[in-house]
């Protein structure tokens, strides 16, 4: 079947922080490039989920005005706190000891999401064409091998693959460079990492699954400027993990939980954790009173400089957290995603102008501080591998003694899917009912996503094996698909004393965290039509 | 034959819509806005008219705020040749946008104009009803099939009983139903043209419409939450329950 195609000098694939970053510099560099965005939500901003406290140095590189551009940056952080949770008590962390990477007072609490919108502006105003709703879902390559660009979905096919009446078939976009940019666990990134081995001689990957819900909250609770933090309970000493709670601006606080995707115990349910997280007396006096508006959920990198895979190949470049350039001990990936943006833009224009190979990135990257900074936090998290105390305890001898220079670098030792054990020997977890007040179920937060897949398309998440989640996945581990996924997309039913699996994929958030948990790497995520999936507000 | 059809903008049906906290309106800051979605319908079949050949001119127009040209782009997307966007800031309530429409077809002088039965965000279902009285046209409201005959439009109406087939002479306003068509998609090559077919831009003021809303907004609430439902064990609690507390038989 023949596609139009559409050619450019840079494709640009996904409408976040890095792909944002390297749009704008490509068109402040050279505003002759033609250079176009596709971006899978409805529209920039709509998959965009984050904390956030943000650091502006990539921004004060990338636009140093934007102080006077209007851009939704506004809330400076004034205080901070951390805690370490009991079940009940809880112990204040005294700021000063805590290492510099995890001071913020210069920075800003922000919606990514809003930042992005305005990213997005900004792009539009010099020229670069953005395409939202439409997912980049196939990698072309020129006949050597190299890459020539992305092609769109098709659009308009029912669940049993047939062209409907509707049917548009998809684009071929082509580029003298294709950026990827796609976030973490990217779906087109993952089949790069793959195909050219960019993760050889490198530590696993390593993520987390992170949850955000926006409430507002009653004034007398709210201090606008406040970022707190908290580990301890309820994750066991053995689970990595901890909350955030920031106080922006209109009497909201962001309020959110981050689990290692290396949990261990297949009956650990993230989503459960997070709501029991907001029953600690420490936390509830916080929203008590208050309402939530916002919910959402979205998986994120924590490998950092070990499995960092290599971000150059022929004719293409993978950048921000679809390659993992999260800072993990900051718990900030956002101005790193925007350097690395900034740095293929760098390349990508010398490359245009001057041909100089795509590999000149590396050597530009290993001169930034976005490299500085993730060999300095580099030991961090495989050192909680051993449990949260010594854990902090090395972090800090790591992190406040030696500033992330110890002569030796920590190894990550498996990949998350590896790391379940048989549901048979790890406890079963009871978690409380939700009340509906201060925790919720996934239906009734999922709904708050404003979720939609077009009915009657083909389910986006492919079962490799069909037959594995009932005939192994829940014999051996309780299908734990049940309990990772925090938008309740795997069922597993008993109809008539045979169990069913079932994939209700319109409630899916885009997270991706089935896709890297699944012990037998079966569950595939592939792009659905476009404009699918959540519609964050300013997430 | 021309066809105008009108376009509003109105915040996407799958965002969960929030009332402010002052009760002044709902929450639209940093929300996802789509086209009203049976308007997309009325695109549709303008369209298909003209692609059977039928129609001349396809015109799009809305009546909104600046961001509102993002919607008549996107019916240029589907197929519309040009677009009008008339700019009108604040509630424009159904009396006013009609108004505006007569205008407008007064200018254009189209045989057919096309809108959704109503939009989503108000729900009035006034606008098109409106217009045909001001303009003094025949009107074929809730369709959900139209043939276009040599003068005439045989169109099915979707309505309490079932359906109603009505033929109307044109010029007349019809009013699209969601069963009308399914929606194109709008491509990348088609929204690449459409940034390049002309949208004209004037204000409520120009054509002497006054906006002013004729009705005062009192106060915007979100509905009283439901109740838990409970389980009654046999007929007889049931009916027993629906007698003595619902009291409703």
């Amino acid at each position: 079947m023949s596609r139009e195609t559409m050619e450019y000098d840079v494709v640009i694939v996904g409408g976040g922080p890095s792909g944002l970053s390297t749009a704008i510099k490509l068109k402040q560099l050279n505003s002759n490039l033609n250079v176009c965005l596709l971006e899978k939500a409805s529209e920039i901003g709509a998959h965009i989920l984050s904390g956030n406290v943000f650091e502006t140095r990539a921004l004060d590189e990338l636009i140093p005005d934007w102080k006077n551009l209007n851009s939704p940056i506004k809330t400076k952080v004034t205080k901070e706190k951390f805690l370490f949770l009991g079940k009940t008590k809880s112990i204040s962390w005294p700021t000063w000891l805590l290492p510099a990477v995890q001071q913020n007072h210069k920075n800003y609490i922000i919606s990514l999401a809003n930042l992005c919108r305005w990213l997005g502006e900004q792009a539009e105003a010099l020229g670069v064409e953005i395409f939202p709703g439409f997912p980049a879902s196939e990698i072309l390559y020129n006949n050597d091998g190299s890459i020539k660009g992305v092609a769109t979905q098709d659009m308009g096919i029912d669940r049993e693959g047939n062209k409907k009446d509707s049917f548009e078939p998809g684009i071929e976009l082509l580029g003298k460079v294709t950026v990827f940019a796609e976030g973490c666990r990217g779906h087109l990134g993952k089949q790069l990492i793959k195909k050219f081995e960019l993760d050889k001689d490198k530590d696993p990957q390593q993520y987390g699954i992170g949850f955000k819900e926006i409430w507002e909250i009653d004034e007398k609770n709210h201090e606008e400027g406040l970022v707190m933090h908290t580990a301890g309970w309820p994750l066991d000493n053995n689970t990595y993990g901890g909350s955030f709670i920031y106080h922006a601006g209109n009497k909201q606080v962001f309020l959110g939980y981050v689990i290692g995707l290396d949990y261990k115990n297949p009956h650990l349910s993230p989503f459960d954790e997070f709501q029991r997280f907001k029953t600690h007396p420490a936390i509830k006096k916080i929203i008590e009173g208050g309402k939530r508006i916002s919910y959402g959920a979205r998986a994120l990198i924590e490998g950092g400089f070990q499995s960092l895979p290599r971000m150059y190949m022929p004719g293409a470049l993978l950048i921000g957290c679809d390659a993992g350039t999260l800072n993990m001990p900051k718990i900030k990936g956002s101005h790193t995603a925007m350097k690395s943006g900034i740095i293929a833009a760098e390349t990508i224009n010398e490359h245009i102008k001057d041909n100089k190979k795509l590999s000149v990135f590396e050597e530009k990257l290993k001169n930034s501080w976005l490299y500085k900074e993730l060999y300095e936090a580099r030991n961090v998290k495989p050192s909680f591998s051993w449990g949260l105390i010594l854990g902090i305890i090395f972090t800090g001898i790591d992190q406040i003694l030696f500033r992330g220079r110890m002569p030796f670098t920590l190894k990550h030792k498996h990949a998350d899917h590896e790391t379940l054990k048989l549901a048979n020997e790890m406890p079963k977890i009871e978690y409380p009912k939700p009340d509906n007040v201060i925790t919720f179920d996934k239906t009734s937060s999922v709904y708050l996503t404003g979720t939609n897949h077009a009915d009657n398309q083909p389910v986006h998440l492919q079962l490799k094996d069909p037959n594995l989640p009932i005939n192994y996945t829940l014999e051996k581990f309780d299908e734990p698909a049940q309990r990772y996924c925090p938008a309740g997309v795997y069922e597993v039913l008993r109809e008539d004393n045979v169990n069913k699996f079932v994939i209700n994929s319109q409630n899916c958030i885009h997270c991706k965290t089935c896709d890297i948990k699944e012990p037998s790497q079966n569950i595939n995520w592939v792009t659905p039509e476009g404009g699918g999936g959540p519609k964050y507000g300013n997430m | 034959m021309k066809i105008l059809v009108a376009v509003k903008r109105v915040i996407d049906y799958n965002v969960q819509i929030r009332v402010k906290e002052d009760g002044s309106g709902v929450v639209t800051d940093n929300v996802k806005m789509s086209t009203n979605p049976p308007d997309d319908n009325a695109i549709e079949e303008a369209v298909k008219i003209k692609e059977s050949g039928k129609a001349s001119e396809v015109v799009a127009v809305s009546v909104g705020e600046e961001k509102a040209q993002e919607t008549v782009r996107k019916a240029l997307a589907v197929g519309a040749d040009r677009g009008i966007l008339v700019k009108a800031d604040g509630i424009i309530e159904p009396l006013a946008v009609s108004k505006i429409l007569q205008k407008v077809v007064e200018k254009e002088k189209p045989d057919l104009v096309f809108m959704g039965k109503q939009a989503i965000d108000d729900d009035c279902n006034q606008t098109g009803q409106m217009l045909a009285a001001l303009l003094n046209w025949p009107q074929a409201t809730f369709a959900s099939k139209i043939e276009v005959k040599d003068k005439s439009l045989e169109v099915t109406r979707e309505i309490d009983e079932g359906l109603e087939t009505i033929e109307v002479n044109v010029p007349a306003i019809v009013t699209c139903d969601l069963r009308l068509n399914e929606p194109r998609y709008a491509s990348l090559p088609n929204i690449m043209k459409a940034k390049k077919k002309p949208i004209e831009q004037i204000t409520a003021s120009d054509l002497g419409v006054d906006t002013k809303p004729r009705i005062e907004q009192i106060k915007v609430e979100e509905p009283p939450k439901r109740k838990a439902g409970i389980k009654v064990a046999s007929v007889e609690e049931l009916v027993q329950k629906l007698k003595n507390e619902a009291k409703v038989i």
